[in-house]
């Protein structure tokens, strides 16, 4: 069983990181991130460079928990790709991070955390940032 | 003189200046985004051009190819991406300077690099273009048949993808230039007996399909792993050390971009290679390169500016193509009722000095537009090649059928659309292909009028001096590199060890995209298997030029792409069965 938490390069992606690696510690399980940026364009924000990602390691492994990262590029929607990765990995708990979005943005743009709150078949732990 | 001052008069209006804004800006974009290149952009865009007067439509067509060059090299800098195949160099320095956070400093003296090249080259166009023009004008037919042969040639033999897949190019580009009414009897041929046919193959479905749709159809095919974007960059100007460094580079880099440039078949790939080349093999630390050594920026980025530019000599003097891209600007002339050549400057000296002198105005523009806009050109990577690939292939086809009002021609250009995209599935490069059918009609009207000269008689073409003269340099182009392939075959193998697979990559820039990890890091390598003549073994030690040991003319010291091309004939050498050339990475 792990953890697995969906990283992205945000505040958002960040107090998910946080929420996650203290309930790894809780568990006592590995924690696995994803980060997946959609695949089809050469750059995206999405994407977590290397350096961030050899501090979250570092903060890993100074809480004392095994970290592996996947980067897998994504097409199509982004909430059945964590959820995939999620059923691969047996996840215990999925922890996600949630940016505030008005309810016509989601009309138009949709939610992928909803989609993976609703279509999850196990625990789902929903993280917001702290107020600035 | 006079001519050149109104020449700045016609670029000073108010339409020519906005198109020439508007071409820079194309091609920058273009330029950062890694399949598209200038070719395919102003085929596609060429139905655009109908609407405008002549030297406002090839104002902004120059734009585009020459604001590529700038495009291309922030790509490269900054995500090891080059965007055209003539920033593939860029990237072993250019990125590592960036990791060593001075991507500025690249990009900067990238920007002065190609300012100080594109304008050296138009000064120098000035002076030249004329002159082989002036003496173009005694040219006749029978010249024309062994200048437009000799073009022909000098593509496919220094074309990537194989000499022997150029050819056969080129052999279907002049096979598709003799559909429709023979000019001189009326006769249909090929015609199929369908009245579209009858007017022979239009220039523009063939371009926009061979170079427009198939590449948008063959780029689909990449998949780019997405990187974060970059961080901002700062500290544009780059230091005094820097600028002392790379001023030797600049200055040679005009010159070889310049050279290379006129060459038919060369060209702004070729000259950053062969740049980048000499830089190394001149420096006194050549270990530096690869390493983040400015003049390894510098030199590269300076020659392909300096090589589009120059580009412009055969066609705007001779009437002759250089290269794919010019095909198309050949094509865009046509359509608008003007012939490129000899007679260009005197009949057409608004157009002819307005072009070249746009180009100054242009290159001031980039170098001030380059860098502030960077953040712009790197947003415009975010777009996924799903949502760009339709946008374009509709703006294509609407284009194709504008030109005419005719459904027969989006036929046309789906048909070499695909067509392009097979070829470039199998290694067939189209720019040969298009080359030879803009050549064709020339070649074939001034041969026949050659022979009705000559009353039937064939010598006449040696006996003339010019013609003739062409004539042992077409049999040189044919013979050198035959002379060549016989020699290495009769040493077991002695050069084969100097066929460094340089970078195969440097014809798709999008490949190197995908093995971002493998060939591209090291740079181009030294072969210690090399053979030690000076000459040869100084350009093995690049990388870049290849064991031919008959290098007088410069088709047999081609670019690694015209090497993998002539290793895949001779299967017996290739570089899988023999170690000593693989590209060895100095770790």
């Amino acid at each position: 069983m792990t953890v697995l938490v969906g990283y992205l390069p945000t505040v958002e992606g960040e107090a998910a990181f946080a929420a996650a690696l203290d309930e790894a510690v809780r568990r006592a399980e590995p924690l696995l991130l994803i980060n997946s940026p959609r695949s089809g364009a050469p750059v995206s924000a999405d994407a977590a460079a290397p350096a961030e990602l050899a501090t979250l390691t570092k903060r890993a492994s100074e809480a004392g928990v095994a970290l592996e990262i996947r980067q897998p590029s994504h097409t199509g929607e982004l909430s059945e790709a964590l959820l995939a990765a999620a059923d691969e990995a047996d996840a215990s708990v999925i922890v996600i991070g949630l940016r505030r979005r008005s309810p016509v943005g989601k009309l138009f743009l949709g939610s992928a955390a909803q989609q993976i709150l609703l279509n999850a078949t196990r625990p789902v732990l929903a993280v917001k940032p702290a107020h600035h | 003189m006079s001519a050149v001052i109104d020449g700045f008069a016609v670029v000073l209006e108010p339409t020519n200046l906005l198109y020439c804004l508007v071409g820079v800006v194309i091609g920058m974009l273009i330029g950062v985004l890694p399949g598209l290149g200038p070719a395919a952009t102003i085929a596609i865009l060429l139905p655009v051009t109908f609407g405008m007067e002549p030297v406002t439509a090839v104002i902004m067509l120059a734009g585009i190819f020459y604001g590529a060059q700038y495009g291309g090299t922030i790509t490269s800098v900054l995500l090891r991406l080059p965007g055209e195949a003539s920033s593939v160099v860029t990237v072993f320095d250019g990125y590592a300077l960036a990791r060593q956070g001075r991507a500025g400093a690249a990009l900067g003296i990238a920007a002065i690099g190609s300012f100080v090249g594109g304008t050296l080259s138009i000064v120098a166009l000035t002076f030249v273009a004329p002159i082989v023009a002036g003496f173009a004008l005694d040219f006749g037919p029978p010249e024309y048949t062994l200048l437009a042969l000799l073009g022909i040639m000098l593509v496919a033999t220094i074309s990537s993808g194989g000499r022997i897949r150029a050819l056969a190019a080129a052999g279907v580009g002049l096979l598709l230039a003799t559909v429709g009414r023979d000019d001189f009897t009326s006769a249909e041929r090929f015609t199929l007996g369908n009245l579209s046919l009858a007017d022979g193959i239009d220039f523009v479905p063939i371009a926009m399909g061979l170079f427009g749709l198939g590449e948008i159809l063959y780029n689909l095919e990449e998949r780019h792993r997405a990187v974060q974007p970059p961080a901002k960059v700062t500290g544009v100007w780059p230091s005094r050390a820097d600028l002392r460094q790379s001023s030797g580079a600049i200055g040679r880099g005009s010159v070889i971009g310049f050279v290379l440039g006129i060459l038919p078949g060369g060209g702004a790939v070729l000259s950053s290679l062969a740049a980048y080349a000499l830089e190394k093999r001149r420096s006194k630390h050549p270990e530096r390169f690869g390493q983040g050594a400015i003049e390894g920026v510098a030199a590269p980025e300076t020659a392909n500016n300096a090589a589009t530019t120059s580009s412009f000599i055969p066609l705007l003097s001779l009437g002759i193509p250089a290269n794919a891209t010019m095909a198309v600007i050949f094509g865009a002339l046509l359509i608008q009722g003007v012939t490129p050549g000899p007679q260009l400057v005197t009949e057409h000296p608004e157009l002819f000095w307005g072009v070249v002198n746009s180009m100054y105005i242009g290159n001031v523009l980039l170098l001030i537009m380059s860098i502030p806009l960077l953040g712009v050109f790197v947003r415009i990577l975010r777009v996924r090649a799903t949502v760009l690939a339709p946008i374009t292939v509709l703006i294509t086809l609407v284009g194709a059928y504008t030109v005419n009002n005719s459904v027969f021609d989006i036929g046309l250009v789906i048909g070499f659309g695909v067509l392009g995209y097979l070829m470039k599935k199998a290694g067939f490069d189209p720019g040969p292909m298009v080359l030879a059918f803009v050549l064709g009609s020339l070649l074939e009207t001034s041969l026949r009028r050659s022979l009705l000269l000559f009353d039937g008689d064939p010598t006449g073409f040696v006996t003339r001096p010019i013609s003739g003269t062409l004539f042992a340099m077409f049999l040189a182009v044919v013979l050198l590199p035959l002379a060549g392939t016989l020699l290495r075959r009769r040493r077991p193998a002695p050069t084969a060890g100097g066929e460094v697979a340089a970078h195969p990559e440097a014809d798709r820039p999008t490949d190197t995209a995908q093995t971002q990890t493998g060939s591209m890091e090291p740079g181009p390598t030294v072969n210690e298997s090399a053979e030690n003549r000076p000459a040869d073994s100084q350009q093995m030690k690049s990388g870049l030029v290849a064991g031919k040991p008959v290098s007088q003319s410069p088709s047999s010291t081609g670019p690694a792409d015209a090497q993998v091309g002539s290793m895949a004939e001779r299967p017996g050498e290739s570089p899988s069965r023999n170690p000593n050339s693989e590209t060895k990475e100095p770790e």
